[in-house]
């Protein structure tokens, strides 16, 4: 066990490593740099090769990348050209917000999505089940670039709900936490209704498996309520399979919320990613691809382990 | 199992659906009124004009429109002037329906955008891009992924090791944000033709390992069936056993994979076009249709998110389509 947590934590470093290398060398071999994204044709000549010279963007590429690497090494990921302030502080504050928004909406679609499928995967059609089907079949087909767009547009018409940021200018009465919560709803919702729906689908699937075996046939005919057949005794065999579903979510979760973070405007690591490219901020473009390889192979290990625990035939 | 294999009428609707928009991006130069960059400068963001046959006075006419007429510069509102009737021409011009008076009173059956451009024609011509961009990535897709996972199941041993932990790999990468990054090498505005190979290619390799592991499960377990050693004592060339006999096996498996992808790389192009790294402007594709929409307070103006209408339709339609790829496999089971 400890060896393979070593193993894979030594292929997390790699892969992190890996990604941030090839964005940064990727990022400088772009025509243009953060100088002429910067200041257009305003500059003269040499204060724009003074500014290069500052920002380090005079040497070769292998001489920065060296730097670069020795400097990280030390965990110092280099300076923001853009916001002038240093990436390792840069990055946790926008991540710990991507963070948020993951974790709440894969609350939001489990809470959502689990009992629904437990629902329609138990019982043999009727109308909840149709119901829960085709909702489900809906929102599987919007992908969080559309129910964003969608949630933003009905946001927007009723006024119900702000529609940009993570919190408002002036902090309104509720507090700071009430004030979060109601920006986090749009966002939230447009990454974690795919999901539930995803997870209605897989639920529903295993239990639909496991209500067919003989035990739960068994348990009925001695008496147990129905109830409490399929929430405790079915549901419990049912979980594995989901369980399983968690690590390939946190892929789609990480491409799903750069979409929704970009249309509401929420200050997370997608958000970042894109102004660092625009800019040309190569140190930034690099530590933010390095975080999202990092949020990917922490999620990855993490649900691996979770499965461990649920289903031990799995462990290596 | 022949009754679920012909599969539910949903499922029907989903091929229905994806053969609607198929036959749209095709025949787009004829059903769409106008090009995709005509632009009517007095109707920024004019709201659909709704083909009538019936006018005010209650009698009955062939199909006609009313003209817009802007009634408020600053909140661009339009209201529709009832006094004239504007016929509607069919096969005129080389189109299947216009408008008799195209610089006056446009046919508009989705609006204008916030350039006075068309929306309706240019979500058709729109589609073509997008659907064609997602068709080709998928075909590379499987060529790759195909061609991986046949050679590493059939090789075993170290090929199929280096080719899998190299599958392994790139699933794990974040893949939006390697996409953003290989994009942003190249300058931000590129030629339509440059973007599409780019595009199509990025997106290709980055769907190739879910066809290729799954593939070289299924030549891995044919490879030792009896039917391919016989193919073998035959005289069957390791190609030829691959290729003719093996990955056959795996049709089934790649078609239900490239279904799934399709609607990734729609999403994946139009998320691109949206945060201005994919095709530039004057073309139109579903993602840079949303661009524009976003740059304006799109809630005035609905008819600017019928391409998310139209992917969501597109999405629905493959995966209702699958509903019974899906289920005809499992009762074969």
């Amino acid at each position: 066990m400890t060896k393979y947590l070593a193993r894979r934590l030594a292929f997390a470093v790699f892969l992190v490593i890996a990604v941030s290398s090839a964005s940064l060398v990727l990022a400088r071999l772009a025509p243009g740099d953060f100088v002429t994204a910067s200041q257009g044709g305003q500059m003269s000549r040499e204060a724009m090769e003074r500014a290069r010279a500052q920002y380090g963007l005079n040497k070769s590429l292998g001489a920065q990348y060296v730097d670069w690497i020795v400097a990280a090494a030390h965990l110092d990921f280099g300076q923001s050209l853009l916001y002038d302030r240093p990436v390792r502080d840069l990055i946790p504050e926008r991540a710990a917000n991507t963070a948020i928004l993951a974790l709440t909406a894969i609350v939001l679609a489990t809470l959502v999505g689990l009992p629904l499928g437990v629902i329609s995967g138990s019982r043999r059609g009727g109308a909840v089940v149709g119901a829960i089907r085709s909702a489900s079949l809906v929102l599987l087909s919007m992908p969080p670039l559309l129910t964003s767009l969608f949630l933003v547009f009905l946001a927007a018409r009723s006024g119900w709900l702000p529609v940009a940021g993570m919190r408002s200018a002036q902090l309104p009465a509720g507090g700071a936490l009430l004030d979060l919560i109601r920006h986090l709803v749009v966002p939230a919702a447009a990454i974690g209704l795919p999901l539930a729906a995803m997870l209605e689908r897989v639920q529903a699937q295993a239990m639909r498996e496991v209500v067919d075996q003989p035990f739960v046939l068994a348990t009925l005919a001695r008496g147990v309520p129905r109830a409490r057949v399929v929430w405790r005794d079915a549901l419990k065999p049912a979980l594995r399979p989901v369980a399983s579903v968690y690590g390939l979510i946190i892929g789609t979760l990480l491409s799903g919320s750069f979409a929704v973070e970009v249309i509401t405007a929420w200050p997370g690591l997608g958000n970042l990613m894109l102004n660092a490219l625009r800019a040309r901020d190569v140190y930034l473009v690099a530590g933010c691809a390095g975080a999202g390889a990092m949020f990917l192979a922490i999620g990855t290990l993490v649900s691996d382990l979770a499965l461990g625990l649920v289903d031990p035939r799995g462990r290596a | 199992m022949n009754a679920r294999l012909k599969g539910s009428r949903y499922s029907r609707l989903g091929f229905a659906l994806v053969a609607i928009a198929f036959v749209a991006a095709v025949a787009a130069p004829g059903l769409a009124p106008h090009a995709i960059d005509d632009q009517f400068p007095g109707l920024l963001n004019a709201p659909p004009t709704l083909p009538h046959v019936q006018d005010d006075a209650g009698s009955w006419h062939a199909p006609f429109i009313y003209r817009w007429q802007l009634v408020n510069q600053l909140e661009q509102q339009y209201e529709a002037d009832r006094s004239a009737r504007v016929p509607l021409a069919w096969f005129s011009g080389g189109r299947l329906l216009g408008s008799t008076d195209d610089r006056r009173a446009p046919l508009l059956l989705l609006g204008a955008d916030s350039f006075g451009r068309d929306v309706f024609s240019r979500l058709l011509f729109g589609a073509r891009i997008s659907l064609s961009l997602a068709a080709v990535a998928a075909i590379g897709a499987m060529l790759i992924g195909a061609g991986i996972g046949g050679i590493a199941g059939y090789a075993g041993g170290m090929t199929d090791d280096v080719l899998m932990r190299a599958t392994d790999f790139v699933m794990v990468l974040p893949a939006m944000y390697v996409v953003l990054a290989l994009r942003a090498v190249l300058p931000p505005v590129l030629a339509p033709a440059v973007v599409f190979s780019l595009l199509a290619g990025i997106f290709a390799v980055v769907g190739a390992p879910f066809i290729a592991r799954g593939v070289r499960a299924i030549v891995r377990t044919e490879r030792g069936l009896d039917y391919a050693a016989a193919a073998q004592a035959l005289g069957a060339s390791d190609a030829r056993l691959l290729v003719r006999h093996l990955l056959p096996a795996a049709g089934g498996f790649i078609a239900v994979e490239m279904t799934l992808l399709v609607p990734a790389f729609i999403v994946a192009e139009a998320t691109l076009s949206y945060v201005g790294l994919g095709f530039p402007d004057p073309v139109a594709s579903w993602g840079t249709m949303l661009h524009d929409a976003a740059n304006i307070r799109f809630a005035d103006f609905p008819w600017l998110l019928s391409p998310a209408a139209a992917m969501f339709v597109v999405v629905l339609g493959l995966n209702l389509a699958l509903e019974r790829r899906a289920s005809g496999i499992e009762s074969l089971r």
